[in-house]
């Protein structure tokens, strides 16, 4: 049975398509927000149930909330996501096609990747080998710094990564087309970009940074969870979000 | 029931808007001059030919075009949704266009309203007012509205029409200077004189027969429709510590225009 919209629905659908991405208690809050302003009750508990029937009005329209994980800081997001293809489509309104050949450039530099990142040295280089429009080193440049803004990157001192966003949004895009490059994290069995690798070379096993830093806490000599090697990661610290740290 | 209501108004709005001498009129070199719009039998026939699945995908697709569209507030053209979008499926686009107009009103709380009925564009506008203390977007989007308010709110004082050094003068006494670059808004005149103007919140006009040039300001159509003279009034008196009703000539005008807004409404429902 799903329930009508009210306007705390639309409003908060508003917030989303502004937003893009919002983590876990902003999301709560959001709901609080809306919910206050247009007098609807609210449950805490009830965000989900709210969602869902965002969703299935949203479900016709190929569009989603969709709930994912955050490599970086191991927290709950939510994410508005485009679910039509697992192509790059929606962005086919905001990026000429020539871009979006760069783009997934660099997601593929990205996938295979040891680190989950690629610098933009690399995905500079990358442009010469394209057979559509060449793009100069400025363009490119240019164009890093709008998917950027965009959320669909994040960079760190000239790294490039997927944000999470695009990893929430992608996936299924990513799952299809790099099958065999794909690595899963060894705790959460999500996929995973960024993240630490057993040095064993019988056992290359990977964990996310987050689920690293979960899984070692409290333990005095960090090994590795399938073949007990030593770990030689540094062990993040994990990390609290703003509204459980007060 | 008040939504009930809301859907018939967008609804009959959509079809309401048409002026039937449409291809006559239009006479861009784009290929919207070349598109003659549909009867209703055409319609009808034309859905006959297509499954319930078709004209979904294909209401969702100008959904999604029109709220990525948006984003950056520029007038979505007729024209480019069909060269873009709708492409073989021009000959249900009233359909198509009535489906857009209501989803977006019922899941996302827009309302789909053609600005120019000559050209063809399109904007959306956000029927859910932003309520007092809702700080969900406090960033340089709001900043930027605040600014817009004071441009508006002074040409609507002025009697509609501005002499942009007039502008650059109260803007001044208010610490933004065009001629320095702002911490928030950057090139103020490029924001005011380029990014408003784009987005038809402002119209920005020479003024003939004047050496050197020089500009004024008025309204543009977005403001005229989604931003109420009567708050922009209050706002100003507000600022005067007095009560809208002192100046009466804006109060009558705030005033007319919301009854003259909500009776197109009325007689658009019938």
């Amino acid at each position: 049975m799903s329930q009508q919209m009210d306007n705390s629905h639309r409003k908060f659908l508003q917030s989303m398509m502004t937003n893009g991405i919002v983590d876990e208690q902003r999301a709560a809050m959001l709901y609080q927000q809306c919910c206050d302003t247009y007098k609807t009750k609210c449950l805490p508990d009830k965000l989900n149930d709210f969602i869902d029937t965002i969703n299935s009005k949203l479900q016709p329209l190929f569009m989603q909330i969709r709930k994912g994980w955050s490599e970086e800081d191991g927290q709950q997001h939510y994410a508005l996501v485009n679910v039509a293809e697992t192509d790059i489509s929606r962005m086919s309104s905001d990026y000429a096609d020539y871009e979006l050949v760069l783009f997934r450039k660099t997601i593929e530099l990205i996938v295979v990747s040891e680190t989950g990142q690629a610098s933009s040295t690399d995905i500079l280089n990358s442009t010469d080998t394209m057979t559509t429009k060449k793009l100069k080193k400025s363009e490119t440049e240019h164009l890093l710094n709008r998917l950027v803004r965009d959320k669909w990157l994040t960079e760190k001192r000239g790294e490039y990564s997927l944000s999470t966003r695009c990893v929430i949004e992608m996936e299924p895009y990513i799952r299809t087309m790099y099958q065999e490059q794909l690595k899963m994290c060894h705790i959460c069995h999500n996929i995973a970009f960024q993240c630490q690798i057993c040095e064993n070379p019988t056992c290359c096993i990977k964990i996310h940074n987050p689920c690293v830093a979960r899984y070692f806490k409290n333990k005095s000599e960090p090994r590795c969870p399938a073949c007990d090697d030593f770990w030689p990661h540094e062990i993040p610290e994990i990390h609290q979000p703003l509204s459980q740290s007060k | 029931m008040s939504q009930r209501k809301r859907v018939s108004t967008s609804q009959s709005s959509s079809q309401n808007k048409r002026p039937a001498s449409l291809s006559l009129t239009a006479t861009n070199d784009d290929d919207d001059s070349m598109f003659t719009l549909p009867s209703t039998s055409q319609v009808l026939k034309g859905l006959e030919n297509l499954t319930e699945e078709q004209v979904y995908q294909k209401t969702a697709e100008v959904l999604q075009y029109f709220l990525v569209r948006d984003q950056k507030k520029i007038p979505i053209r007729r024209a480019d949704i069909m060269k873009h979008v709708v492409k073989d499926y021009r000959n249900i686009y009233p359909e198509i266009i009535k489906r857009t107009a209501r989803t977006l009103d019922q899941v996302f709380g827009l309302k789909l309203v053609e600005i120019d009925t000559k050209n063809h564009t399109y904007i959306l506008i956000n029927k859910l007012e932003e309520p007092e203390g809702m700080t969900s977007s406090s960033g340089p989007a709001n900043l930027k509205s605040g600014l817009l308010f004071v441009v508006l709110g002074l040409i609507f004082m002025k009697g509609g029409f501005v002499r942009e050094n007039l502008i650059w003068n109260l803007l001044k006494k208010l610490h933004v200077d065009i001629g320095q670059k702002h911490n928030d808004f950057g090139d103020v005149k490029k924001l005011i004189t380029e990014e408003f103007v784009r987005q038809r919140y402002l119209e920005y006009v020479k003024i003939p027969h004047t050496e050197p040039v020089e500009h004024e300001f008025c309204w543009g159509q977005r403001a005229d429709v989604e931003v109420s003279k009567v708050k922009i009034l209050e706002l100003m008196a507000q600022l005067h510590k007095d009560r809208p009703e002192s100046w009466s000539q804006q109060y009558k005008e705030a005033h007319s225009a919301l009854s003259t807004s909500s009776q197109a409404t009325s007689s658009s429902q019938r």
